[in-house]
């Protein structure tokens, strides 16, 4: 397919500069030729080719993107302009960002740090939760199609392969033979599983690896056999080719790269939630281990895998419904046993028909609260001492099958502090005291529980007090 | 333009009038009515008159086989269906006999797209379009008839289907989420099960239809809410087997 020339004007787009000349399509820079007319952004045009010779899944997957595209929303996909009709003239403008994809940090000299490998895959989990909370799964996440912005923020690019829950499948047919990116691609898609969100978080880990250690975990196959590898094979632990990548980030790529979805984290926010607070991932000995899995495993696991075919998947927004972030606020002033026993008691029955749910408990300590003259109420002791009673109140609820962690969080807005918590970390469901958590103000201000109840981007319950345990100790009147 | 795409309505005059509402509300600028206005249910002349007023309007209307039976109730009836096309033959005037009597087996929406009761394969012969083979023979019947038509909407199943043309040739069975407009280019065909008025069997008792919008080359599939205890009441006012309005209660 020719190149345009700069200049060239199509259905009120003048092109400015080829940006990308690509094996699936041409991007060009692209103004409105009317002067006074601007979007008040950037925008790209991508032209598929479609000249003899380019295949068939080259129009299929433009037109995929076609019907993406329009309706996807929010900071983490490019806004879409226009498109050209299919059949006279295929074009897709959207929104320019400007940014460096992942490909940019794999091809700098020497290893990413650790802070570096975290933000970016925390950035681009958020980016992917966003997605499959609009129902889409990506299907062809890789360094060349996520683009880490100015503010640290991720952009995925490139909606070829996605699946959207409640559109026909386009793809559906042709993908019956994995088509995809072979080095990122996960083991349910390489037997044609499409729309499982569990696929990205793979594809995540993929780039996780590939920024830890410069190295593919599954290389680049050319073979369907090659593919199939990944169905029943553990990548070499990154700690092999660099000593210095600590377990608990060795432990979240692997996780990422279980071969069963079921293994890997449930949904993108629990792995962004992971990368965000490093000092409470669980470590396994899937973190520590420094060697490869022994060869009977891998040959158990291949035997299994030698059945794998074809299952449909959850819908991406009941998958994370099913498996929330829960948050409690538990207060540390002013609170009677009671009020936290109701507090545990909400909390273990929300658990309970949640199995796959991960429960965070944070207290928001006010900033003045520490001293820096005296020890006892140095800002580290304090935090202890916080940490120390969260873990204390916890130990009352049955765990098992749910991941915790506890957050001190420092901020003199006790709702804000929450708040914000609740929407940085995706959470769910956040469950407070109804009369916690700042009450001798309540005649004066707005309290603490209705304004997060109002202000939560997240269903908020709020838990009324048991009777006061002193009322339970009274004789009954006979 | 938007139209509303309503099929298998069986005399059920309550569902009809929440699905009218109901697209109305949403833009609806015109109605065609895929077939099946009587049968199973109480109120077929209520139902034959508003179909009939709004054909008047400019309604495109098909005919169905329970419209086709009620018109020539079986002289020897062999089971609950053709015993109650009698009944429902008994019930219709002259007039409303002659409007059932004026209807086509198929009908173009604008040059892209073909109504039809059933099958566009032999509309006559009923045919179920049960799965992509079945989808496919009516496609390919309706390219026949021309090859501009790029889409096919029917009833006659009493399930809401799309039907999408793959490159090679394959028809793909897609069940459509109520509510969310899908994308139908027309590039591609399309074979649109619209779904039943007034009969619902998939154990939802509210009514289904569907509404098309041939600027925006979209397709909304809806279920709608309806006073199906009103409807089943009726039933047993008229003295019909009280099957047909436990059935209402159910959507089964």
């Amino acid at each position: 397919m020719k190149l345009l020339e700069p200049g060239t004007e199509i259905d009120g787009f003048r092109v400015v500069d080829c940006i990308h000349a690509g094996g699936m399509a041409h991007i060009y820079a692209v103004e409105y030729a009317q002067a006074d007319r601007s979007p008040g952004f950037a925008m790209a045009m991508k032209i598929p080719r479609m000249t003899a010779g380019d295949g068939a899944e080259n129009i299929v997957s433009f037109e995929v993107e076609l019907q993406i595209l329009p309706v996807l929303s929010g900071p983490h996909v490019p806004r879409f302009v226009a498109a050209g009709d299919l059949v006279r003239l295929p074009y897709l403008v959207m929104e320019y960002i400007p940014g460096q994809t992942l490909q940019h940090w794999l091809d700098a000299p020497g290893h990413c740090d650790i802070p570096t490998i975290t933000r970016l895959g925390a950035a681009t989990a958020h980016a992917a939760h966003s997605l499959h909370q609009q129902n889409v799964c990506h299907l062809d996440l890789k360094p060349a199609n996520v683009l880490i912005k100015d503010d640290g923020t991720a952009v995925l690019l490139d909606f070829g392969l996605s699946c959207h829950a409640h559109y026909p499948d386009l793809l559906a047919e042709e993908m019956r033979q994995a088509v995809g990116s072979p080095a990122w691609i996960a083991p349910e898609q390489v037997v044609g599983v499409r729309g499982d969100p569990r696929s990205d978080i793979f594809a995540i880990g993929v780039m996780l690896y590939e920024l830890a250690t410069g190295e593919l975990p599954f290389g680049a196959p050319t073979t369907s056999g090659g593919m199939r590898q990944r169905l029943w094979m553990t990548p070499a632990p990154p700690r092999k080719h660099r000593a210095d990548i600590p377990p608990w980030l060795q432990e979240v790529i692997l996780r990422c790269l279980e071969p069963e979805a079921a293994s890997r984290y449930p949904s993108a926010a629990h792995l962004a939630f992971d990368l965000s607070n490093p000092e409470q991932v669980l470590v396994t000995e899937r973190g520590e281990r420094t060697e490869r899995t022994p060869l009977r495993t891998h040959l158990r696991r291949w035997l299994r895998a030698a059945g794998m075919h074809y299952t449909p998947s959850p819908l991406p927004s009941q998958q994370i419904e099913d498996t929330p972030i829960l948050m409690v606020a538990v207060p540390h002033a002013d609170v009677t046993d009671a009020t936290l026993y109701s507090l545990r008691q909400a909390v273990g029955r929300s658990l309970g028909i949640r199995p796959g749910a991960r429960l965070a408990c944070v207290t928001v300590v006010s900033p003045g609260a520490s001293s820096t003259s005296d020890s006892e109420r140095s800002e580290t002791t304090l935090h202890r001492q916080h940490m120390a009673r969260l873990r204390q109140w916890a130990q009352g609820l049955d765990l098992t099958g749910h991941a915790v962690s506890y957050h001190v969080l420092e901020a003199s807005d006790v709702a804000q502090a929450l708040v914000r918590y609740a929407a940085s970390n995706h959470v769910s469901m956040m469950i407070l005291g109804a009369a916690t958590h700042g009450l001798q103000t309540q005649r004066f201000f707005a309290t603490v529980p209705m304004r997060v109840a109002r202000d939560a981007p997240c269903t908020v319950i709020l838990v009324k007090q048991a009777l006061p345990f002193e009322q339970l100790a009274q004789p009954t009147a006979d | 333009m938007k139209i509303a795409l309503l099929s298998d309505i069986h005399a059920n005059r309550q569902a009809l009038d929440a699905c009218l509402t109901h697209a109305r509300a949403h833009g609806t600028e015109q109605f065609a009515l895929l077939g099946d206005l009587v049968g199973y249910g109480g109120e077929p002349v209520a139902v034959v008159e508003q179909v009939r007023d709004l054909a008047q309007q400019g309604a495109l209307c098909v005919l169905g086989n329970h419209d086709a039976m009620a018109l020539a109730p079986p002289a020897n009836p062999r089971n609950r269906s053709e015993l109650g096309a009698q009944w429902t033959h008994d019930q219709l005037g002259n007039s409303h006999i002659a409007f059932l009597q004026s209807l086509p087996l198929t009908a173009r929406l604008g040059s892209s797209a073909l109504l039809v009761h059933a099958s566009a394969d032999m509309p006559a012969q009923w045919r179920y379009v049960e799965d992509s083979n079945a989808a496919e023979r009516s496609m390919t019947a309706a390219q026949g008839i021309d090859p501009a038509i790029r889409y096919v909407f029917c009833g006659h199943v009493h399930e809401q289907v799309l039907y999408f043309l793959t490159p090679t040739a394959k028809l793909m069975r897609f069940a459509p989420e109520p509510g969310v407009p899908v994308p139908v280019p027309t590039h591609r065909q399309w074979l649109g099960i619209v779904g039943s008025v007034g009969q619902p069997r998939d154990g939802d008792a509210r009514a289904m239809y569907a509404l098309f919008d041939d600027t925006a080359k979209q397709i909304t599939f809806y279920r709608v809410p309806y006073d199906h205890l009103a409807a089943a009441a009726a039933i047993r006012a008229a003295g019909l087997p009280g099957f047909y309005a436990d059935r209402l209660e159910k959507g089964q």
